[in-house]
Order: structure tokens, then sequence, then C-alpha cells
């Protein structure tokens, strides 16, 4: 039992850390919101020169090995910075999908170009999917990043299928979406065929474990940078002759923010390690990852508004990207009622 | 980064865990699932003698002064399974948990010797005389006096929230001791044996009926001139090293407590049907998540092993465990609805859940209140400019 990172772990997060905040800047990513969402120049670099596309993918795939931990902690750095990539779909949801759930054979075709950054996979979970043999109809409403997408890995309850963006039946409509870092596409099928993934309910566990984890600590990056930038700014704001961080009213709010953050820093690497661990815990502690800190991140991101006063309300200043992730990452892949739903059963069982 | 136990470590909790239940099924049947402080004093005075016996009183100390120089899974291990046990709390957890590591880091060798080997065998326990009635958020300025006279201290004042004194044979007291001196400065910490002729105890009745708290008046109270801890004028420094201990192992077996408590009302949510209710299954949920992350919490800052780094993050862990406990107690009263309002006898007495309801509402104010708390995160965490102070 050691709950601390080890020294290559803190390796790995002080390299993420300058990387993203070198280069996943205010500017760069603004540039990203007028496109697709995605700053392809960061991808690039981030899959192609850093290497950490492959982290938590196994070697003899092309992958860096290493688990969730070590991608906990790169999402806790792009989230730091609300970079502008398709980390999650591509690489948290689908390619753990498709590397838990695929064949040899999809393996082979699918990981190695997701790895390089050179494809961009989305998941589409659509709850009304119907399946005739492998043919597919029906819709994805709120596919992230989805129209940047060259494959999709399509769920329901029961199946899933690798899609590809070209195929006849595959009907994408980019939406206009409040966060423009991460925009939603609305993934039409009309008798689309699919192939199968090989183990589907692998497939969407693997997709699930690790979606949870990585949207969690994005959040915990993305709130503890609202803390950091609302903390800097309680130094230097002078109101009433005083830095308004000396008032009591205000420093026992980011207080309330250092107190829900250190919960969901601990949330994180639980669920990450009782992941890697295959603790028998590690379902229960996904959920409990994913609500709290995705609530922690709107709690933060909405006081960074606040406590900044009219500047943060502006659309020059960063507040409004850190919010408006916040707001994605309550309601994607489950809200939070729905995740603690889901602790509620594990732990009271059948009660009906 | 690794959250398992090593097949060593699990055997070790084999161990622990036997132990305690033996000892639960047998001789000491008859305090097993106690849960208030102040219940069955003598029998458990007896049971510190008999963990100090087996060395099990203080396994994270030292082996020469009656520990087992336990590593920090051990000291996991044992917390843990220690409440799983249903053993009552430590009647002597001031000594073992804020004397005893005080003595041992800023304590001369006599000291040692004199202190530690009875703190260990269960045989020496503490209380802490730290708050005044004019001294409680804002303890700097605490007004209780020490003078030197010959080979003597002598002490007047007047200590208040002293928890277990009616039961201690020891307190260690925060007080004065440089005549016109303000605020942390001219402050000495001395130990004093609490059963003497100058030193009155009183009952503090609380909101739940009980008495665990107490007034503790020194009048002319007297203590040898080498019983103070550091230097005369070192007090401040001693109490706020002393309070970083608050902060240590013990938060595992304090949780294990709240586990046993939240398990409470999942059974009563459970029998009642308010199980069922989407709100109350809300709230379960949130209560068993907050109650993990304390865990991990407490595991990651004992983990840590750079502890200026871990600092920020341990001083968070007080509010939210009481705010937690707070939160939980409210939930018991809402699933048990007006049940929970009445005594089960004639006696103004509560059982677990009510009582929890009553008394956790000293949590959010004993150890620091929930608003110095934020002071605290606020100026040493995220260093934020202090809140300019009064003169007086």
């Amino acid at each position: 039992m050691e709950f601390a990172f080890t020294s290559e772990q803190q390796m790995i997060a002080d390299t993420a850390r300058s990387f993203f905040a070198e280069n996943a800047t205010s500017e760069r990513t603004r540039r990203a919101m007028a496109g697709d969402g995605i700053d392809r120049a960061l991808w690039a670099a981030f899959c192609q020169e850093l290497g950490f596309s492959g982290i938590g993918l196994p070697e003899e795939l092309g992958g860096a090995g290493l688990g969730l931990v070590e991608m906990a902690i790169i999402a806790e750095a792009a989230g730091a910075q609300v970079a502008a990539l398709p980390m999650l779909g591509s690489l948290a949801l689908c390619a753990q999908a498709i590397a838990a759930g695929g064949s040899a054979a999809q393996q082979q075709d699918w990981l190695p170009e997701l790895i390089s950054g050179e494809t961009i996979a989305a998941y589409a979970h659509a709850a009304t999917l119907t399946a005739a043999g492998d043919v597919l109809t029906g819709e994805a409403g709120f596919v992230a990043h989805g129209a940047s997408a060259a494959v999709f890995v399509v769920a329901n309850d029961r199946g899933a299928w690798l899609v590809r963006a070209d195929a006849p039946g595959v009907q994408i409509a980019g939406l206009t979406t409040m966060d423009q870092t991460r925009p939603y596409a609305r993934v039409t099928l009309s008798g689309a065929v699919g192939e199968p993934l090989a183990q589907p309910a692998q497939a969407i566990a693997a997709a699930h474990r690790a979606g949870f984890v990585v949207a969690a600590a994005e959040a915990l990056g993305g709130a503890q940078a609202c803390l950091d930038r609302t903390v800097a700014y309680a130094k230097d704001r002078i109101q009433f002759g005083r830095p308004i961080g000396s008032f009591q009213a205000y420093k026992h709010r980011l207080a309330d923010m250092m107190i829900e953050i250190e919960q969901a820093r601990s949330a994180v690497y639980w669920a990450a390690c009782a992941v890697d661990e295959g603790a028998e815990e590690a379902e229960l502690a996904g959920h409990a990852a994913k609500s709290f800190a995705a609530d922690t991140y709107f709690m933060c991101a909405g006081n960074m508004i606040q406590l900044h006063g009219g500047i943060g309300f502006t659309w020059e200043h960063d507040a409004h990207l850190f919010f408006k992730r916040a707001r994605a990452l309550q309601t994607i892949l489950g809200n939070g009622t729905w995740h603690r739903e889901c602790v509620a059963s594990m732990i009271l069982g059948d009660v009906a | 980064m690794k959250l398992g136990f090593s097949p060593a470590d699990e055997l070790f909790r084999q161990e622990c865990a036997d132990w305690l239940n033996g000892q639960m099924a047998g001789e000491f049947k008859d305090i097993k699932g106690i849960t208030k402080l102040t219940e069955s004093p003598e029998r458990r005075k007896e049971w510190e003698q008999r963990l100090g016996e087996a060395r099990w009183g203080c396994i994270g100390w030292p082996v020469e002064w009656g520990g087992r120089g336990a590593t920090l899974a051990q000291q996991v291990i044992f917390a843990e399974e220690y409440a799983r046990a249903g053993v009552p709390g430590r009647v002597n957890h001031i000594g073992i948990e804020l004397a005893g590591p005080t003595i041992l880091t800023f304590g001369t060798p006599e000291q040692k010797q004199r202190f530690l080997p009875g703190i260990a065998q269960g045989k020496t326990i503490f209380c802490q005389g730290f708050s005044e009635p004019n001294a409680g958020s804002d303890l700097a300025s605490v007004r209780t006096a020490a003078r030197l006279d010959g080979d003597e201290w002598v002490v007047n004042g007047q200590k208040i929230w002293t928890s277990l004194a009616h039961i201690s044979d020891w307190i260690f007291v925060v007080s004065r001791s440089e005549k016109g001196s303000k605020g942390p400065k001219g402050l000495t910490f001395l130990m004093m044996e609490l059963r003497q002729p100058g030193i009155e105890v009183r009952g503090i009745k609380q909101i739940n009926g009980d008495a665990e708290f107490n007034e503790t008046f020194f009048t002319d109270a007297r203590c040898p001139a080498d019983s103070l801890i550091g230097a005369p004028g070192d007090g401040w420094r001693i109490a706020m090293g002393l309070l970083a201990f608050e902060r240590g192992v013990s938060t595992l077996g304090q949780q294990m407590g709240f586990r046993n408590e939240l398990d409470e009302i999942i059974a009563a949510a459970k029998a009642n049907g308010a199980a069922k209710d989407p709100l109350i299954r809300q709230r379960i949920a949130k209560a068993e998540i907050g109650l993990r992350l304390m865990r991990y919490g407490a595991l990651r800052m004992l983990s840590n092993s750079d502890h200026s780094k871990i600092d920020g993050a341990a001083l968070t862990y007080k509010i939210q465990w009481a705010s937690w406990r707070r939160g939980l107690g409210e939930l018991a009263m809402d699933i048990l609805g007006q049940a929970g309002e009445v005594a089960e006898g004639e006696a103004y007495e509560w059982s677990v859940l009510p009582n929890l309801f009553l008394y956790s509402r000293a949590d959010t104010i004993y150890g620091g209140t929930n608003q110095i708390q934020r002071n605290l995160i606020a100026e040493r965490g995220l260093g934020l400019p202090r809140e300019p102070r009064g003169d007086a």
C-alpha cells in the first residue's frame, strides 16, 4: 500500500503539465473552438512527439503499456488547460473498447492509427439503435467530436460495432455546442453496416471504466486550475484598500473549493488504481469518481466566475471555457444522479 | 501508486482480527459495541491496559517505548480491524495520539522515560487543557497563568471543554508564563498531574444529555519545574506541532467508526422502507462516496513522505469529516422520521443514531470550528493574506 505517485508517474505528470501549459494556450484553444474543436498541431504533438496516446494500451498493439493511473495523470494535465483534444472519445472510450473487445484483426486495423492520431474515433452511444444482424438503424444525438471522426464505435445495451463515417447510410450533423472544445454531432444510421466487435460486453465495460476515470481526471485538472487562477486573482485584486483574498467571505469560498478538490483527487486516483489492480470496488469507484469530480469542477468553475466579478463573465476571460467544460463533463457518460443511483444499488441491494 | 496490501500485511490483518475478536468474545465482551466515550470508563481503562500488555496500545511507536515500530500499512490495518471488531474507542486517545507524539518529538530523554511507557501500557490517561472561556477559536489569547515558584510551577486559571478530564490522570496545559505577554508569545506547555488539591473538574451537560466535556479550574495547582515540554515561551510552537498529530493514522480508526454508523443508517433505511425513496438513495450514495474518499484521502496523506507538499491537502481533512458526519446525523434523522425523536425509555438517553444527530453538532466546532478551518486552509494552504486582527 503506497497511495502516492511513483517517481516515474511524477515524471509523466511533470512532462504532461508543462506540455499542456506551453502548448494548449488560450489563444490556440480559441482558434480550435472556431473550427471543429480540435487543435490538430497539439493532437499531433501529443500523439507522435510525446507518445502519450499509447498510454493504457498494450505494447504488443503499439501502445505504451502502463495503466489508468497514467492515463488519469495525462487527462488531469489536459483538463487544467481545457485542451481541445479528442482524447476522451478517441483514446479513453474507443481505443479502450477495441483493445478490450475487438478481434485481433480489428485491433491491428485500428489501434495503431488511433495511437498515431492520424485517425480520430468517436464513441456513439445509441439507446434507440435497432440492429438487424449488423445492419444498424438509429440515432446517437450527442457524439463528442463526432464531426471530426473517421470511425465510430457504436454501442447500445446489447452490442458494439465499428462503423466508418463514410459508409453508406451514415449521416453526420455537427451541432453548435456550448462547450466548443468538445462539440457534439448527431450521428444518424439508416441501414448502415457495422462491423461487430468480437466481445461487445468487454468492449463497453472497458470504455466505461476508462471513460469515467478520464472524464473525472479532466474535471480534477480543470477544478484545480479554476482554484489556482482565482487564488492568483484574489491576491492581486485590491478593493476597499485590501487584496480581496483577505476577506473571509471570499477566502472561505476558495477554501471550500480546495476541500472538494482534494476529495476529487482522492476519488480519481482511487478509481484509476482500483481498475488497474482489478480491485473489487473498481466499479463503485468509477461511479464515485465521475460524479464527484464533475460536480466539484462545476462548483469551482461557477465560483471562478463569481469571484472574478464582471471580468469573469466576459468572452475574453477564460473562466467560461472552464465553466462550459465543467457543465459538459457533468452530463457526458451519465449524470451525477445516475452514477449515484448506481452506487446506491450496489450498497443497498434489492429493496423493492 | 498502489492500493492493495501485501500478503504479509494480510497475515498481519488476520493476526490483529484474531486477537481483537478473541478479546471481544472473551473477557471484554461487556464493552463490545459501546460507542459513547463516557460509557463504562473503568472497564475501558482496563481495556487500555490489556492493549498495553499485548503491545497493541501504540503499535506505531518505537519498540523501546512500548510500541511495535509498525509500518504505515500495519497501522492502517490495525486501525481498521480495531473498529471492525466492534471495540470501543480509546479512552486515552489524547494520550496516545497527542501527548505521546508530542513527547516523542519535543520531550527530553527523561520526559520520554517518565511518560511514554505509562501511556503505551494504558496506565497514564491524558486530557487536553487548551481552550478557555475567553480563548476558543482565538486560542492564543489564553490567560491561565503559570509562574515558577522555586522548583515548581504554580498555575492559576480555568480551562474548558476538557474532554474526559473526569477520568484522566494527567492534563497538558497551555499557560501564560510571561506576565503581560500577548498572543502566541510567552506561552508554556506544562504536563500536570490532574488529581491534586489545586485542580477541580466540573462536568458540562451537553445537548445530548451526556457529559463528556468539563470545566477544569486551577487554583495554585502545582507541578515540578521540569514538567514543561520545550522551553518557557515555547508553548505555542509545541501546541501547533501537537495539532498536526491529530491528522495521523488515528483518522482511519475514526473512519471505521463512521463506517459502523453509516451501516446502521443503511440498515434502518432498509428496515423502514426509506431505502426505496430516490432522494434518500442519492443521499446514502453521497454519504458512502464521502466516506470512501475520506479513507483514500487519509491514505494519500499518510503515504506521502514529503509532508511539506501534502500539508495543504491535510488541512482540509478536519472540516471534511466533520461536515460529512454532521450531514450523516441529519440523514439518519430523515430516515428515522419521528421515531428518531423519541427515546427508548423514560431517561433522556439516545441510541446511536439520534445521539449521532445531536453529538455531531460538536464535530464542526471542537478542534477548530469549520470557520477557523476555512481560514487555515485559505491562509496556510492557499497563501491568502491574513484576516486583519483587532488590537485587543
